[in-house]
């Protein structure tokens, strides 16, 4: 008996560990060389994707950020199946999506604007995608209190839609898309409508859902902190190209593209000269007045002679002049909001560079506007552009 | 302390005569409309309620002795020499024939209006005035004429059938008029826009990314159809068909003028009691009934959907 047991985790386990090895290897979305152009051609035609090339990993939560209009609500659409691509194809787990409909893939979006079914009370909302795919009495009622729980709405499973909050409105919504365990879980702007603290409460709900789950969420969004605060991983999108795709570190500390740098965060830019390169990282000569090293843009071989160095205002250092420091310059300008303050320094190029200073209580040097200052870069802190 | 309430109702007395005065001014309002259903409504019923409860005149017109006959004659057919009863279908299948006839041009209109409703209503909004334009130019014309153009597009002369016999896919004319299918089709050719134009109203309130949600949620065009489209555009659907139906119920120049005699309906029942027959009181009668009948469905169908709309906020 107790062997037996045994035996069954073992078992178990191999299976577990297959399956560690399956998700490894597997991609959830596998998005090859995909165009799409609404209206005839490229020429006359909105090029709304620009052969986009994306693999989203099983039990991810990724998140397509971007501008409006950068083509991120598209790549959802294609990826539901409500409109199909001009070039290109898309792959979920391994199988073909071409030419299949809306209801005969295994994927469910929550809309922005919710679009709840407003003659159905919020437990047959949720029952919807259950009963169209067959599912019998019960298990439709079990998956539906199921989902009910996760999303805890049970004491509003009999009321009409229009009877709920936006917040309220907001979990029917996801409970209806997550009831009939789809493979991937679209999520277009859901969080848009709300106000900032229901959003915020949203933001850690979300990332609840997916990790207890385990269903991809793609997640797209024009909130860079929402980004950041909720993703695996991240694909910046401009334009109908993908800027960059990485990690929120990645993404916010080594952005490699101009646009990705401005589009998140704060940041700094300053031009420089490429004086050589090394294991990822260049030398390079700032026009500001020094040499420093700077981690070069992964993947992007050709970088020309002339760069632009990405540094955040919070990796920065500032101290008085007699100090000594990397840079130096003078105050122009102190915005002090609470936990910190914003600085702004005049190099002796006439640069502007932006440091944010965290509050201290007193020994920290307090600075007025005019001083002559000196400024320290933390250590590999400073990212090449590839633009 | 009672100087006070005094002068509280004195206040409260002075505000309470302006109120009056405002609710007289208010009713003065709904005057002309009052009036309007008095004399064109409530009297000519109360004569036809009158004239039903009496006999009928030797030439036309009522002798004033109260009677029921006119409801008896609806079911039994007295024998002309001893005065006996006995039960007739007669007319009970003129009613039957009304009704079907109704329930057909109100099927009619929806298989067709809906469609038609739910183009217009996912027309860009700046097309969608033409449409509803197009489909309201059939009331520029008088009804008769209209059922006269449908005549002779019917008859065995007409466009339908020497077209079909040009081109050699019949011999000999298809009997199309003076039958119910022509009837029926009159019907529904009088009272499409009735049926379209709610349909629409309700329609174009849809918000049609519902229907994106509904494919995304498994559903097949059909089960969006059903399951989603209809039951919001239900209110739309409801008024339509009682607009269709109640007066197909009660037409008169369609059956009289595509019918011919085996398509009688209760409107041409009617108008022969107090024509030809010379039986006001039993028209009269008829005319009763038939009110009856299209009130107590108005009322089984407002039950209904009360009844569900109390479910649903229950």
């Amino acid at each position: 008996m107790e062997q037996a047991i045994k035996l069954e985790s073992n078992n178990r386990r191999s299976t577990d560990a297959v399956i560690e090895i399956e998700k490894k290897i597997t991609a959830a979305i596998d998005i090859k060389n995909t165009t799409k152009i609404f209206g005839n051609d490229r020429n006359t035609g909105m090029v709304a994707l620009d052969d986009v090339s994306l693999i989203i990993n099983d039990n991810e939560f990724f998140t397509l950020l971007g501008p409006s209009g950068c083509g991120k609500t598209t790549l959802l659409r294609l990826i539901a199946g409500f409109e199909q691509p001009t070039e290109g194809e898309i792959m979920l787990f391994g199988s073909h999506l071409e030419g299949l409909p809306p209801h005969k893939r295994s994927v469910n979006t929550v809309f922005q604007q919710y679009s709840l079914f407003p003659h159905m009370t919020v437990a047959q909302n949720i029952a919807f995608g259950l009963e169209m795919l067959g599912k019998t009495k019960p298990e439709v009622e079990r998956s539906v209190n199921e989902v009910l729980a996760l999303v805890q709405m049970e004491h509003l499973a009999q009321r009409k839609t229009d009877q709920l909050s936006g917040g309220q409105q907001q979990r029917v919504a996801l409970a209806r898309a997550l009831a009939p365990h789809p493979k991937v879980l679209l999520l277009d702007e859901p969080l848009s409508a709300l106000d900032f603290k229901l959003r915020k409460e949203m933001q850690v709900e979300l990332k609840r859902l997916q990790s207890e789950t385990g269903i991809t969420f793609i997640f797209v969004t024009h909130d860079q902190e929402e980004a950041l605060t909720m993703s695996d991983r991240i694909a910046v999108m401009q334009g109908g190209h993908i800027m960059q795709v990485g990690t929120p570190h990645d993404i916010y500390n080594h952005p490699t593209r101009r646009f990705v740098a401005d589009f998140i965060g704060d940041i700094n830019i300053l031009e420089g000269e490429l004086l050589s390169k090394s294991n990822g990282n260049g030398k390079v000569k700032l026009d500001a007045g020094m040499e420093v090293m700077a981690t070069l843009p992964k993947a992007c071989n050709a970088v020309a002679t002339f760069v632009s160095v990405a540094v955040r205002p919070e990796q920065l250092i500032i101290c008085p002049a007699n100090e000594g420091g990397d840079l130096t310059g003078t105050i122009t300008n102190i915005i002090y909001f609470g936990s910190g303050s914003h600085i702004e320094v005049k190099l002796v190029n006439g640069e502007l560079i932006s440091v944010r200073q965290q509050s201290h209580n007193d020994d920290n040097p307090v600075f007025a506007l005019d001083d002559l200052v000196c400024i320290c870069f933390s250590d590999n802190c400073l990212q090449i552009l590839a633009d | 302390m009672t100087d006070l309430t005094l002068n509280s109702t004195h206040l409260s007395s002075g505000a309470q005569m302006h109120q009056r005065r405002e609710k007289k001014v208010r009713r003065l309002l709904l005057a002309p409309s009052l009036l309007t259903i008095l004399i064109i409504g409530v009297l000519p019923l109360s004569v036809v309620l009158i004239y039903s409860f009496l006999e009928p005149g030797s030439y036309g017109g009522v002798k004033w002795h109260f009677s029921v006959d006119a409801y008896v004659q609806l079911l039994f057919e007295a024998d002309i020499f001893d005065g006996t009863l006995s039960f007739t279908t007669a007319y009970l299948e003129i009613f039957w024939r009304s009704i079907s006839l109704a329930i057909m041009a109100t099927v009619g209109c929806l298989l067709v209006g809906f469609p038609t409703a739910y183009f217009i209503a996912t027309q860009p909004p700046e097309r969608r005035n033409i449409w509803l334009f197009l489909i309201t130019i059939p009331f520029w014309t008088n009804l008769l004429i209209r059922t006269y153009a449908m005549l002779l597009i019917l008859r065995d002369e007409g466009v339908i059938n020497i077209g079909l016999q040009n081109i050699g896919v019949i011999d000999q004319a298809l009997p199309l008029l003076y039958t119910e299918f022509a009837v029926s089709l009159g019907l529904i050719y009088s009272f499409l826009p009735f049926m379209v134009l709610p349909i629409y109203s309700s329609m174009e309130k849809f918000d049609f990314r519902l229907v994106e949600a509904g494919f995304d949620l498994y559903a097949t065009r059909l089960k969006v159809l059903w399951r989603i489209i209809v039951p919001i555009a239900k209110p739309g659907i409801a008024a339509g068909c009682i607009l269709v139906f109640i007066p197909s119920l009660g037409a008169y120049i369609t059956p009289e003028v595509l019918g011919g005699g085996k398509s009688m309906m209760i409107g041409n029942l009617i108008h022969a009691q107090f024509g030809g027959a010379r039986n006001w009181p039993f028209g009269a009668a008829i005319a009763l009934i038939l009110m009856a009948v299209v009130l107590v469905s108005l009322w089984v169908y407002m039950r209904r959907t009360g009844e569900e709309g109390g479910l649903s906020h229950g």
